[in-house]
């Protein structure tokens, strides 16, 4: 470099000017970058942009052919920009924020309401005017914001619950458990006959938190839940103790290393009859892929641990479908919101997918599978219906402090009350943040 | 994210500086100047254009994470920004119960790669120095892990350390009820069976650092010790260690940095559950999501920063030192 200037040889004048070519289009390309957000032909009327988070093959073909039904009848395309589910989920923030799609697939719960909150959605009550009628009041509480506007239409849903494997609860004579002490000696006959009692993965660190909700408004009650998700409840209350120390009770009974496997690995020991049962949403069906193997496959709820409560809450998260804060077509969105919000768009959809079930009490039922409708029966059976714990809770601490804290607690039950101290003081500066 | 780029920095500031070049240095008469007027304006476009991304992409992004390690923000417009003082530092040193195992395990993961598959890649080297029958083929072999990406590694090992069907414990027979180890989730093994794929990579590194290293001993050297009478030892010990100093120093550096900012592997593997954690994870976890603790995570940013400053400032002020006296 230093001396350049002097033993620069001719041609390299060339190369000078090539390079200041090269600048020029790298000048050129920054304007070019920042204008491709917005060169979107959303404005074009007869086109709704969707962004969605259905990756996988069998819902990426069963919500297409939903807005084929959608375009045949209204005459506007949908178009649908998909992206892997998880990366969906990560970028959601900065992709409100941008320069999203007019409407997008989301979830229920507090997930939605943070969104809502934040001002990056649209409230819809007007299409809730259309669709009201054909939705249960549980579904209809699910889809308002905080400030009691409507900000999603839900699509789909699925119960959590225990799943078993009927031709071995016949094999060995059990009977299904509804009360926490059959559970108990349940797991205890089923160890003595070498089975894994209860099936367990929790490497991906979310199952543990479906294990933690049932357990939690089993003994503590709806309401309680509710509270202590929204961080109204202290964690160091005796009533979380308790719902560890009933976890503690039947850790013993879990699959063994369960921290290096994840929920897929552990449906498969309930596929080979390795495994009694496994707690877990329906989507445990989408593992049994033999036909035989499948129509095998039933579940019942989560035993009555305390009797004020009995069974009356069911965990069922939904998914759906939000509008980005401003949508380009705002007719075109209004219109499709509305069919989505139709049960002829959940009948379309579960055709393709029968591991869920419609959100709707006005979808038909009848080409349903006996899973479906049982798990149809259990929502619309229930006195509550709870979400998830990442999606009732701020997700910023169901996966900073609770995902590691559920699993320091699997590692070392002991320890639970410096955990829950250390929780409760986590939850209180992530709660005060705002 | 900001602590990966920053400690690009450090790399980045040890090449000359790329300023405009000189042009008032005169050439000899009878001919032009050799740079024209637009010449001059293309070169200074070019060093302006690096010069104004480098500024953005790393000072900018770097002096911004520690602004925001100051304050609570959810991600979601500038105005949620709300200045907390030293908040996020005090609550990360006493309230995480994550922090302290991260930093211990950033330690470890040093230690484990200075101890074990440094001297290991410096011995593959000698011996591939030595010219023996296939040497290119061993070379290749030892470097190819270096080659392929570390998610990839990590996927290929988590099948070798899968509990249920994976190779070892099919092999041992170690995943049946009872007699059950746990690879990826034990905490008291995962960090370790980590540190093994991290170990197999690493090696291959430090071998071809040291080969390069090794082309570089004058033969002459080798030739006068052999000479004195001294035996392979000696001759290592006593004459081609100590030229191997510079090479030394990198190879420090390399993997001070390795263990910085070691991520891949472990996220891959069990995304720094219980026993894996590390510090590059937390701040992952904490800024990238649904709504995330951008300040928060920008503390532990701050703090990685930090730990990354005390390593690599004395490496470049010795650095300057010799290029100076040079």
């Amino acid at each position: 470099m230093r001396d350049l200037s002097s033993s620069l040889p001719s041609p390299s004048r060339r190369g000078l000017l090539k390079g200041m070519g090269g600048a020029a289009l790298l000048g050129a390309g920054i304007p070019l970058l920042s204008a491709c957000g917005s060169s979107d032909s959303g404005s074009d009327s007869k086109t709704v942009t969707l962004g969605s988070n259905q990756s996988d093959a069998v819902p990426k073909k069963a919500y297409g052919e939903i807005y084929t039904a959608f375009t045949k009848q209204s005459k506007l395309t949908v178009k649908v920009n998909t992206k892997d589910h998880n990366t969906f989920q990560e970028q959601i923030n900065s992709y409100l924020q941008g320069t999203p799609d007019d409407v997008f697939n989301w979830f229920a719960g507090y997930r939605m309401q943070f969104f809502a909150a934040k001002g990056l959605a649209s409230p819809i009550d007007d299409v809730w005017e259309k669709i009201g009628d054909n939705f249960p009041d549980a579904m209809k509480k699910l889809s308002k914001g905080a400030d009691g506007k409507y900000y999603f239409v839900p699509l789909v849903t699925y119960p959590w619950a225990i799943f078993y494997r009927k031709s071995v609860f016949a094999q060995h004579g059990y009977e299904v458990p509804t009360t926490w002490d059959a559970f108990i000696a349940l797991c205890k006959q089923m160890k003595k006959d070498g089975l894994v009692p209860i099936a367990f993965g929790d490497k991906d660190a979310w199952p543990a938190m479906g294990t933690f909700d049932q357990l939690n408004f089993r003994t503590n009650g709806y309401d309680f839940h509710v509270d202590l998700m929204a961080g109204k409840a202290s964690w160091t209350d005796a009533k979380v103790k308790t719902v560890f120390d009933h976890w503690a009770e039947i850790l013993p009974y879990h699959q063994d290393g369960f921290m290096g496997r994840t929920w897929q690995d552990a449906a498969q020991t309930l596929v080979a009859k390795k495994a009694g049962m496994y707690v877990l949403g329906t989507f445990v069906a989408q593992q049994f892929t033999n036909k035989a193997d499948l129509d095998d496959l039933d579940f019942f709820a989560f035993p009555e641990i305390n009797s004020a409560y009995g069974q009356d809450t069911v965990e069922a998260p939904a998914d759906g479908f939000m509008v980005s804060k401003s949508p380009k077509n705002k007719a075109g969105v209004t219109k499709l919101m509305e069919y989505l919000g139709t049960p002829e768009a959940e009948q379309i959809y579960l055709k393709s997918d029968t591991s869920v079930v419609a959100a709707s009490n006005k979808a038909d039922t009848s080409s349903y599978t006996p899973l479906q409708k049982k798990a149809y029966e259990m929502i619309t059976g229930a006195k509550s219906l709870t979400q998830f714990m990442d999606r009732d809770s701020r997700p910023d601490f169901t996966s900073t402090v609770m995902q590691p804290s559920l699993q320091k607690f699997l590692q070392n039950p002991k320890g639970i009350d410096s955990l829950l101290s250390s929780i409760e003081r986590q939850k209180k500066t992530i709660f005060a943040s705002g | 994210m900001t602590t990966d780029t920053n400690m690009k920095s450090p790399e980045a500031a040890a090449v000359p500086p790329s300023g405009p070049a000189p042009v008032k240095k005169r050439v000899p008469r009878g001919r032009k100047r050799l740079l024209t007027r637009r010449d001059r304006i293309t070169l200074g476009f070019m060093a302006g254009v690096p010069t104004v991304l480098h500024v953005a992409l790393v000072w900018v992004t770097a002096l911004a994470s520690i602004a925001l390690a100051f304050t609570s923000w959810d991600g979601i417009g500038f105005d949620s920004i709300k200045w907390v003082g030293l908040d996020n530092f005090k609550q990360l040193f006493s309230d995480n119960p994550q922090f302290w195992p991260a930093v211990e395990h950033n330690v470890i993961w040093f230690v484990v790669l200075i101890l074990i598959p440094t001297p290991f890649g410096l011995f593959l080297a000698v011996q591939l120095d030595k010219q023996i029958r296939f040497s290119r083929v061993y070379q290749t072999a030892f470097f190819l892990p270096v080659v392929v990406s570390l998610a990839v590694t990590g996927f290929v090992w988590q099948l070798v350390y899968n509990p249920d069907t994976g190779l070892i414990n099919s092999l041992i027979g170690a995943n049946k009820p009872g007699h059950y180890i746990d690879w990826i989730g034990d905490p008291h093994l995962n960090l370790w069976a980590v540190l093994i794929a991290a170990s197999w990579r690493h090696t291959g590194y430090m071998m071809i650092l040291y080969l390069a290293g090794l082309k570089g001993v004058d033969p002459s050297l080798r030739e006068a010790s052999s000479l004195d009478g001294a035996n392979e030892w000696q001759t290592f010990k006593n004459v081609i260690f100590p030229t191997l100093r510079p090479t030394n120093t990198v190879v420090l550096v390399v993997t001070i940095i390795e263990a910085l900012r070691a991520f891949d592997l472990v996220f891959v593997f069990n995304k720094g559950a219980q026993g894996t954690e590390l510090l590059s994870i937390l701040i992952t976890n904490n800024i990238i999501g649904e709504s995330s603790r951008i300040g928060y995570g920008s503390a532990i940013a701050v703090v990685l920063l930090v730990i990354s400053l005390v390593v690599i400032i004395p490496y470049l002020i010795s650095t300057f030192r010799k290029e100076r006296s040079a």
